[in-house]
C-alpha cells in the first residue's frame, strides 16, 4: 500500500486521509470491546470514567464487581473466607452456577457438533457424494436461519416431545447451531487436501482404519479443532434458545447476562464481560495458531 | 484410450471384442458398481448428521409451519390432566356446515351455541374459545366467558334469552369469526400478520389504521436491514482494500482486529454500546467534555432506532469484511496500474478497473449482513427501545407475553420464506462452499 512516487500532491492527501479513515473505523471495531476492561474496575456504580479513574488514583478503582459475582446469590457472604466460604461460593453463587451450567452444555455440544460435523464433512468432500449442493445447504441452515424461527419451533417440538426444561434438549439444540461452522472449517482444511497421501497408505498395507487415524486425522485436526472452538463458542454465547426451552433454574451465562441487563443494569455485567473478553482472546489466538499450523502441514501460504 | 483403462483394471478381451475384469464381468458394469459403492459410502458418512439436523431443526420447523395454520382452538380442548381431545361447540359446528356463510343465525344457531358455552364452560375451556375469538374481533373475550356463565340456566327460546346476557352477540362480525375459527385449517393467522381480517360475509379487507402493526414492521425491519447493510459497506470497504493491499504479515495483524469482535460474545458487543451510548456513558461524556454538546442536552442515542443501527452495524461489519477480504486479496494490483500508466486518474482507475472486480465480494458480503440483519432479535431487544424493534422482537412477544401462538408461528413462517428466498439467492451467486469464517 506504499504511495507511488508519481502521486500528486493531492494523491498524497487522500491517502494520509485514507489511512486515518481505517484507523478510526478499526477503533470503532474494537474499542467497544476493550472498553468495558477499565470500566469493569469502577470503585462506582457508574458505566463511565469516574474525576478519580481519570488521574489514575488507585481508589478510584476496585475489584468490588468481581467479589459479587462471588458472592451474589450465596448463603452467607459475609463469612471469614475459609474453605466453607469458598465451599459456599461454588455451591451456591449464581454466577458460578450459570458458568458451571454453560460449560457443561457446552461441552457435550461441542463433542455431538464436532462428531457428527467431521464425518459429514468427510463424506461431503468426496467428489462422488449424491445431492452434495442440497444437503450441504440443509446442513448449513441452522446458521442462516434467523434464531428466533429455530426456538419458536423448537420450543414446539420440545413441548410436544417431553424434551422441553431439560439439558439433553439445550445441548442437541446448541449441537445442531454449532455444527454448520464445524462443517465450514472442517470441508476448508479438507480443500487442500491431497488424497494421494491416502492412496499412498492403503498400497502400503494399511487398512482404511488405519489410514484415517495416521494419515487423514492428523493432517485435518487442526481445522476440526478450530470447528469444535467455533461451536463451543456458538453453544456459549446462545441465549435465545436458552430462553424459549430451558427451566427457570437452568440459567447459563448468558442467559444471566441478558436478565442483568433487561432488569438492573449493573457493573458487575461489565466484569462478567471482561472475563468473556479474555477468553475470546484466547480462542481466537489458539484458531489463529491452529490456522497457521494446518497451512503449514498442508504447505499452502505462508502465514 | 483402451491402454489407459487396461492399465487402471486387469482387463481382457473377451470374443465378442467388450473389455471385461478378471472376473469375466463387462468393465463397464463393474465400474458403476465400484463408483456405486463409493456414493454409498460418501452418503452414509453423511446420514448420522442429516438424521440429527432432521430431528432437531427440520422437524421443529415443520411443526411450526403446522402451528402456523392449526385451528384447533375453538372447537378442540386438551385437558391437562388425562391428556384426552374433548370436542367443543359440536352442534355450532354442525349448523355452520348446513348453512351457507352470510345465513342470518336462527333459533337453531343459538340453541347450539348456547349448549356450546355451558359445555365448554363445565369443562373449563371456554378461556381458550373466547381467547381464539378474541384474536379475530377484539374485545370478546369477556362476551364468552360472561354469557357462558348464564348458558346453563337458559331456557328457550335460546335467541332471546343469549341477546338478553348480551346484544352482542347479534354481530354477524362475531358469527362470521365463529364460522371461520370452525374449520379444521385457517388462514386466518397469515392474514392477521399481513394486517388483513375477514368481514362480515367473508371478504378479505384491511384491519383498522391504529391496529395494522405487522407490514409496518415488516417494511421497518427489511430498511433497516438494508441501511445497516449499506452501512457496513461503507465501514468495511476501506479496511478490506487495506488489509488486502498491505503485506501478509502487517494484515494478519491488523486482522486480529477484525476477527476479535467476531469471537466475543454478542451479548458483550451489545452491553458495551449500551455501556458507550446511554445518556451518562463515555461517548455523551466525552461531547460535553469538549463541549460539543451541552450537560443538559445529552444525546439519547440508545433505546431507539439508532442505537440499534449502531450496535448492529458493528455486530455484523466482520460479515462484510470477510468476504470483501477474500476477494479482494488475490486482485493484481498491475491491472490498476496499467490503467494509471495508460492515462487514467486515481479515481477513474479505481471507479473502472478495481471496483468492478471487487463486485462479488460485496453481493457476497452485502446478502449475508442482510439476511443475518432480518432476523436479529437479541441486539433490538436490548437496545432498540420501542422505535428500534425489529420483526422478530414481534414473533417472540407473541410466543411470550400475548401468548397468541398461531399468530408468531404465522409471522415466524412469512420472515422464514424471505430469508430462505434470499439464502437460495446466495447459494445461485455465491454458493455456500464459498462461506468462509476467519
Amino acid at each position: 500500500m506504499a504511495l507511488p512516487s508519481y502521486a500528486s500532491p493531492l494523491e498524497k492527501i487522500w491517502h494520509y486521509l485514507y489511512l486515518v479513515i481505517c484507523a478510526l473505523i478499526f477503533l470503532f471495531l474494537i474499542a467497544p470491546i476493550l472498553i468495558v476492561v477499565p470500566l469493569s474496575f469502577n470503585a462506582e456504580p457508574y458505566f463511565t470514567f469516574t474525576e478519580k479513574m481519570l488521574s489514575l488514583d488507585p481508589t478510584g478503582y476496585s475489584m468490588r464487581w468481581y467479589d459479587l459475582l462471588l458472592t451474589f446469590g450465596m448463603e452467607n457472604p459475609e463469612a471469614p473466607r475459609d474453605a466453607s466460604w469458598w465451599a459456599d461460593a461454588w455451591a451456591n453463587a449464581a454466577w458460578i452456577n450459570a458458568a458451571k451450567n454453560s460449560v457443561i452444555i457446552g461441552f457435550f455440544a461441542t463433542i455431538l457438533a464436532t462428531f457428527l460435523g467431521t464425518l459429514a464433512a468427510l463424506g461431503l468432500s468426496r467428489p462422488e457424494m449424491p445431492f452434495r449442493r442440497t444437503i450441504m445447504a440443509i446442513l448449513i441452515s441452522p446458521m442462516i436461519v434467523p434464531l428466533i424461527i429455530t426456538a419458536t419451533g423448537l420450543f414446539f417440538f420440545y413441548s410436544s416431545t417431553g424434551l422441553a426444561n431439560t439439558y439433553i434438549g439445550i445441548i442437541m439444540a446448541h449441537a445442531t447451531l454449532g455444527i454448520p461452522f464445524v462443517i465450514i472449517t472442517v470441508t476448508a482444511t479438507l480443500v487442500g487436501f491431497d488424497h494421494s497421501l491416502t492412496r499412498a497408505a492403503a498400497s502400503l498395507g494399511a487398512d482404511p482404519t488405519t489410514t484415517f487415524f495416521k494419515i487423514t486425522m492428523p493432517l485435518i485436526l487442526p481445522g476440526v479443532i478450530s470447528g469444535a472452538l467455533f461451536a463451543f463458542v456458538t453453544s456459549f454465547d446462545e441465549v435465545v434458545v436458552v430462553l424459549f426451552v430451558a427451566a427457570h433454574d437452568q440459567q447459563t451465562i448468558p442467559r444471566q447476562m441478558w436478565n442483568g441487563i433487561r432488569e438492573q443494569i449493573s457493573p458487575a455485567i461489565l466484569s462478567v464481560a471482561t472475563i468473556l473478553v479474555v477468553i475470546s482472546i484466547a480462542l481466537l489466538t489458539t484458531v489463529e495458531l491452529l490456522r497457521r499450523r494446518s497451512e503449514k502441514l498442508r504447505g499452502v501460504s505462508p502465514g | 484410450m483402451t491402454d489407459a483403462v487396461a492399465a487402471a483394471a486387469p482387463t481382457t478381451r473377451a470374443t465378442d471384442g467388450r473389455l471385461t475384469t478378471a472376473d469375466g464381468k463387462p468393465l463397464k458394469a463393474a465400474l458403476a458398481r465400484a463408483q456405486a459403492r463409493n456414493k454409498r459410502r460418501a452418503f452414509f458418512l453423511v446420514v448420522p448428521l442429516l438424521l440429527f439436523v432432521v430431528v432437531t431443526f427440520l422437524v421443529p420447523i415443520g411443526q411450526m409451519l403446522s402451528m402456523s395454520v392449526n385451528n384447533s382452538a375453538f372447537y378442540s380442548w386438551k385437558d391437562r390432566d388425562t391428556g384426552d381431545t374433548i370436542p367443543l361447540m359440536v352442534d355450532l359446528r354442525g349448523w355452520f356446515n348446513e348453512n351457507e356463510p352470510g345465513t342470518e343465525p336462527d333459533e337453531a344457531a343459538y340453541a347450539a351455541l348456547a349448549a356450546g358455552l355451558a359445555h365448554a364452560r363445565d369443562i373449563k375451556a371456554i378461556g381458550q374459545i373466547g381467547t381464539r375469538i378474541n384474536y379475530e374481533v377484539s374485545g370478546t373475550r369477556s362476551l364468552f366467558t360472561g354469557t357462558s356463565r348464564k348458558a346453563e340456566r337458559m331456557e328457550p327460546p335460546y335467541k332471546e334469552a343469549i341477546l338478553d346476557a348480551d346484544e352482542e352477540w347479534a354481530d354477524p362480525e362475531i358469527w362470521a369469526a365463529m364460522r371461520s375459527a370452525s374449520k379444521a385449517f385457517t388462514l386466518d393467522f397469515y392474514l392477521a400478520a399481513l394486517d388483513r381480517t375477514r368481514d362480515a360475509d367473508g371478504n378479505i379487507v384491511k384491519v383498522d389504521e391504529e391496529r395494522a402493526v405487522y407490514i409496518l414492521l415488516f417494511q421497518r425491519t427489511f430498511v433497516l436491514s438494508a441501511l445497516i447493510t449499506l452501512m457496513t459497506l461503507i465501514l468495511g470497504f476501506p479496511i478490506a482494500h487495506l488489509l488486502a493491499t498491505l503485506p501478509l504479515r502487517h494484515s494478519n495483524l491488523l486482522m486480529i482486529l477484525v476477527l476479535l469482535p467476531f469471537w466475543t460474545s454478542l451479548l458483550v458487543r451489545t452491553t458495551s454500546w449500551i455501556v458507550l451510548l446511554q445518556s451518562q456513558g463515555v461517548v455523551n461524556d466525552l461531547w460535553v467534555a469538549s463541549g460539543l454538546i451541552d450537560d443538559g442536552n445529552r444525546l439519547q442515542m440508545i433505546y431507539n432506532r439508532t442505537g440499534t443501527i449502531i450496535a448492529m452495524t458493528h455486530i455484523l461489519l466482520p460479515f462484510m469484511v470477510l468476504p470483501l477480504y477474500s476477494v479482494m486479496r488475490p486482485i493484481d494490483p498491475s491491472y490498476v496500474r496499467a490503467a494509471r500508466s495508460l492515462g487514467a486518474t486515481s479515481w477513474t482507475a479505481f471507479r473502472r478497473v478495481y471496483l468492478p472486480q471487487t463486485v462479488p465480494g460485496i453481493g457476497a458480503g452485502g446478502l449475508l449482513v442482510f439476511i443475518l440483519a432480518v432476523g436479529y432479535y437479541i441486539t433490538p431487544a436490548l437496545v432498540g427501545g420501542s422505535s428500534g424493534q425489529l420483526i422478530s422482537n414481534l414473533i417472540a412477544f407473541h410466543m411470550q407475553k400475548s401468548l397468541n401462538w398461531s399468530l408468531a408461528a404465522a409471522l415466524a413462517s412469512l420472515l422464514l420464506g424471505a430469508v430462505l428466498l434470499l439464502y437460495w439467492l446466495y447459494d445461485r451467486l455465491v454458493g455456500i462452499d464459498n462461506l468462509k469464517l476467519g
